[in-house]
């Protein structure tokens, strides 16, 4: 609490040419951040812009004299909220690969116009309000400035407080709730799910291992059908959902191609009409990796 | 004694209650009770006669209230009875006669299954016609006019599993319901006209409507007379009526349903009075009618269609008259009641003579009957002389006094009209001799019955066997009896009347009276009249007593031809309302398919259109919602900026 | 530089967080874009307490972080029952609005 007279002395009407400097830095990676959060395409890569956004928020904050909201808003937000989500993320969301081919027509148009009108209207409003002097925070931070929330919250805003309270217990009772799953019924054996597995007809043997044929011996190579095209099955749901399977299926197959053709060199057969490669030239690209 | 007026009525409709609601226990004596009640009607209609007759002429309107029908603030409808000395006339005609033709009935319906019904009908006409005649307001006499054509239907259609029956009784209701609207129209214009629709307060207010509005009503209420008494246009029913039983043609279709149409011209005639140009319009009805009937008599062989006929015809003298004003009323209710005896009379005899025949109605297969049927021929030829106007005999009086006051109208229309009156005089006097000429003389032409047939053999008289020739023979007394008494009638009730005037002294305070002045004198015209009629029977007689009937009936001239088809009446009416109609409906139809279903579908597929495009922006999407929720957000925030900047 | 500008980054920022919940189909990005934008206001907040010279902004601004993590807590518990039960995280797949 020392710097704290420094920092009030920041937080004037007027601002110093250091605060501008940050504002205009600070401001436009926050912006940059928040572009980033509704345009890319994972999750996990939004929710981290958000809170790089967040974070730059605190430092905001703390400029304008409300160091407390400032921590809180690292802690709270940038600390539990975010990773909240980054949890969610990790648990739901490994499938979000979210495509951003919009499925409503015309949804993007209009928001996008919206959006324009939108911000037009509000930073017109902005521009043409009279917003008077700035007073700045120095008197109302000269007590210190948790001390002067403090004062505030238990005394004007103690109700609202109280409610704010109750609010949260009930939050936490909901989302326990909504999260928490009774089992109402006996967990399936190995038998049952055998026996279910025979009853619905599909997949009686076991699903096919990963690397067969595969010149690597790894997870995120695709087993080889009967005829050489690789198996989507073979593979982790999760590598799938990332589209990270690689396909070792057309070396594969060239490699059966040149055998067959030096077997009937050898042989002096007429060769065996020509098989169509299966896969694309990017999948080659992967394989060089 | 006033109170008696409600017990005209109630006997009848006890009677016809009873007798349809009474079931099959009834069938051994429901003629009987019928008949009595009948004939207790009459009895009563008698004592109130008498009790009138002892009264000064001014005080012999008798009025009754029974309750008010709807009393309604401003709108007050009482059933409530006027016996005057109009009505009383015609409760003795209509009571009178029909007792006749209930006895006559007894006899006629003896062999039909249905004669109970048969009787509570004819009980119920009775009530409708008194409630009609007795009726002291417009809207009671339309209850009763209505009531009427309800009988008339019934009955024309009583045997019903004749599929021509039906038709003409469906025929004669529907063209009947022409004239009711006029009849209802003209009662809605005297409510909003003059307030009310009693019969005195109206006739008191006529001189303060204007003459449009009382042209107005006047035409209704011919056109309602028009409907109910067969005259042109609205005549095509009655010669089909024809094939309701006997009795009914004569009591309803010739003595006096039909005739209900002069009773509401008379009883209007504070109206007709006070307008020229409807009362010429009624004088130019009954002059057409009076030829179209005649000369459609003419050409009928059927014996009831003839008859039929001749009824227009008599009716169409009536109208005439009707429309002469106060020269005429009297005597068109005079000719009215003699008409009322003869024609009943003449219905009765061609029934006994149906009834003798095998029911074969085509006169071309009669012949010589006066020797097999005495009485018949005897009180049918009294009534043959009656209608011709033979002097001396009641259709004399009561026609030549038309004929004078046609004459008496005065100028270019007074000799038309007196022209038109004698002509058909003479067609009468050639028809009627036709028919009888016919029905009771020359050689006999009769044919065996045709073979029985499943739908007609029902008739009363199945005492025959197909094959064989008819046994014409008497009629039983329950027959001959009305006919005798009707017969009397026929010949003295004109010189009754006209003794001493005593008629128009009777009438006179209810439908004013005025001596015509016929331009030539009583008795130029009366001996025209006599020389007009001996030329009719001359004609008939060269034409039907010198030579030999044939069976079938000659091709004929074109005006026979035309004749015999009701002189294109119902080719008229099919061309000019039926197809007419139908293309109307066709393009109302069309119309309606394209014009208004049109408008309704196009209404309905643009909205569905609208929708199903609207439905679009529902498309379940929370991203799309919230988008119209930014975007109205962003159209809030414009318009408080616009606001402000205002 | 004139505070003023901390108030357009918030609009700026605000506006960016709601075309992301236009355009995301992944509901927990559709969160991280709301939690944006309720990161933007309180940023406005925060600025209008310096502007004003006193800390009622500051304190709305600590009830909207209690109030986010509060709607964060219970939002993501519905995502993670929504995708156990449809086995995706799509806020399009998850739409019964429309029969």
């Amino acid at each position: 609490m020392s710097a704290a007279p420094s920092l009030a002395a920041l937080a004037a009407s007027t601002t110093s040419t250091g605060e501008a400097v940050q504002f205009w830095i600070l401001g436009t990676v926050a912006v940059i951040g928040a572009l980033s959060t509704i345009l890319m395409r994972r999750a996990v890569h939004s929710a981290l812009c958000l809170a790089g956004t967040m974070i730059i928020l605190a430092v905001f904050y703390l400029a304008n004299g409300a160091y407390f909201l400032g921590i809180v808003q690292v802690v709270v937000y940038t600390g539990a909220i975010m990773m909240l989500f980054l949890f969610v993320v990790m648990l739901v969301g490994v499938t979000a690969a979210d495509s951003l081919k919009e499925s409503i027509k015309g949804q993007r148009w209009l928001a996008a116009l919206c959006a324009l009108g939108f911000g037009a209207l509000l930073i017109a409003g902005i521009s043409r309000a009279s917003l008077g002097a700035s007073n700045g925070l120095a008197a109302a931070n000269a007590g210190g400035n948790v001390e002067g929330l403090a004062a505030l919250i238990f005394t004007k805003y103690v109700f609202a407080f109280e409610i704010t309270g109750a609010l949260l217990i009930t939050a936490a009772v909901g989302a326990m709730v909504l999260t928490h799953r009774e089992r109402t019924e006996k967990a399936a054996t190995q038998r049952e799910l055998a026996e279910r597995r025979v009853r619905e007809g599909k997949h009686l043997p076991p699903l096919p291992a990963p690397g067969v044929y595969a010149r690597h011996n790894a997870v995120d190579i695709a087993g080889l059908l009967p005829d050489g095209t690789p198996s989507e099955l073979t593979v982790s749901q999760t590598l799938r959902a990332r589209g990270q399977v690689r396909d070792v299926s057309t070396e594969a197959l060239n490699d059966l191609k040149a055998l067959e053709q030096r077997s009937e060199e050898r042989l002096g057969r007429r060769p065996a009409p020509a098989r169509t490669a299966r896969g694309g030239a990017e999948h080659e690209e992967e394989n060089d990796r | 004694m006033e109170n008696l007026i409600a017990l005209l009525v109630a006997a009848p409709l006890l009677g016809a209650a009873v007798l349809l609601c009474g079931g099959r226990r009834l069938d051994r004596f429901g003629h009987l009770l019928g008949t009595a009640l009948a004939a207790a009607s009459f009895v009563v209609g008698a004592v109130l006669f008498f009790d009138m007759l002892g009264r000064g002429a001014e005080e012999r309107a008798l009025h009754q209230t029974l309750f008010a029908w709807v009393p309604v603030e401003g709108f007050q409808a009482n059933i409530a009875f006027q016996l005057d000395q109009l009505s009383m006339t015609f409760v003795l005609l209509i009571t009178g006669v029909g007792t006749l033709i209930h006895v006559y009935s007894i006899g006629y319906m003896e062999h039909d299954e249905r004669r109970r019904r048969f009787f509570g009908y004819l009980n119920l006409f009775l009530a409708a016609m008194l409630l009609l005649v007795l009726a002291d307001n417009y809207l009671l006499l339309y209850f009763g006019w209505e009531g009427v054509g309800l009988a008339s239907y019934l009955l024309i259609g009583f045997w019903q599993h004749k599929p021509s029956a039906a038709t003409a009784a469906k025929k004669a209701f529907l063209v009947n319901r022409v004239g009711d609207i006029g009849l209802s129209i003209a009662i809605m214009l005297m409510f909003t006209t003059f307030g009310t629709f009693t019969f005195g307060p109206v006739f008191e207010q006529t001189g303060q409507a204007g003459q449009g509005t009382l042209t107005a009503i006047g035409l209704m209420l011919l056109l309602a007379a028009c409907g109910k008494s067969a005259q042109v246009p609205l005549q095509s029913w009655l010669g089909d009526a024809m094939e309701g039983p006997t009795p009914v043609s004569a009591l309803i279709h010739a003595a006096t349903m039909v005739t209900a149409g002069v009773y509401l011209i008379t009883r209007s005639g504070a109206i007709f009075d006070a307008a020229p140009d409807a009362q010429l319009a009624v004088v130019v009805v009954g002059a057409v009618t009076l030829l179209f009937g005649a000369i459609v008599g003419c050409a009928k062989d059927d014996i009831k269609k003839a008859l039929a006929g001749s009824t227009m015809s008599q009716i169409g003298y009536m109208v005439l008259a009707a429309g002469l004003g106060p020269i005429g009323y009297v005597f068109a209710i005079m000719h009215l009641v003699t008409h009322g005896f003869f024609k009943a009379g003449l219905f009765l005899g061609a029934g006994s003579v149906m009834h003798a025949m095998n029911d074969e109605v085509d006169m071309r297969k009669y012949g010589g009957l006066r020797k097999y049927m005495p009485v018949t021929f005897v009180t049918f030829g009294l009534g043959y002389l009656a209608i011709i106007g033979f002097p001396g005999l009641s259709g004399f009086w009561s026609k030549d006094k038309i004929i004078e006051a046609a004459f008496a109208k005065g100028g270019a229309e007074g000799w038309i009209l007196g022209a038109v009156t004698l002509l058909g005089a003479g067609i009468t006097a050639y028809y009627m001799t036709r028919v009888m000429l016919m029905t009771f003389f020359g050689e006999k032409r009769w044919q065996p019955a045709p073979a029985a047939d499943a739908a007609t053999d029902v008739e009363p008289s199945a005492d025959h066997r197909p094959g064989e020739l008819p046994h014409p023979h008497e009629s039983p007394t329950s027959m001959t009896l009305p006919m005798i008494v009707l017969a009397f009638g026929s010949v003295f009730a004109g010189g009754l009347f006209s003794l001493n005037s005593a008629f128009v002294h009777w009438l006179e305070p209810v439908t004013k009276f005025e001596h015509g002045h016929p331009p030539v004198g009583a008795a130029v015209i009366t001996t025209a009249t006599i020389v007009v009629l001996l030329i009719g029977v001359g004609i008939a007689y060269a034409q039907y007593g010198r030579k030999p009937v044939p069976v079938t009936a000659p091709r004929g001239s074109l005006l026979t031809r035309a004749a015999r088809r009701d002189l294109l009446q119902d080719d008229f009416n099919h061309v000019v309302l039926v197809r007419g109609g139908e293309h109307l409906t066709r393009s109302l139809v069309y119309l309606d398919h394209s014009l208004v279903d049109g408008v309704v579908n196009g209404t309905a597929a643009s909205v569905g259109g609208l929708s199903g495009r609207l439905r679009r922006l529902q498309n379940g999407f929370a991203r799309s919602y919230a988008l119209s929720m930014f975007g109205g957000t962003a159209v809030l925030i414009a318009a408080t900026l616009l606001m402000r900047g205002v | 530089m004139n505070p003023v500008n901390y108030l357009y980054l918030a609009a700026l920022l605000f506006t960016i967080g709601a075309t992301g919940v236009l355009i995301r189909r992944n509901a927990i990005v559709v969160f991280m874009c709301v939690e944006l934008m309720l990161n933007a206001c309180n940023l406005a907040f925060v600025a209008f307490s310096r502007m004003h010279g006193n800390l009622d902004g500051q304190i709305i601004a600590f009830f909207t972080m209690v109030v986010a993590a509060a709607e964060v807590v219970v939002g993501l518990a519905i995502i993670v029952s929504l995708f156990r039960s449809r086995h995706s995280a799509s806020v399009d797949d998850a739409s019964l609005m429309k029969l």
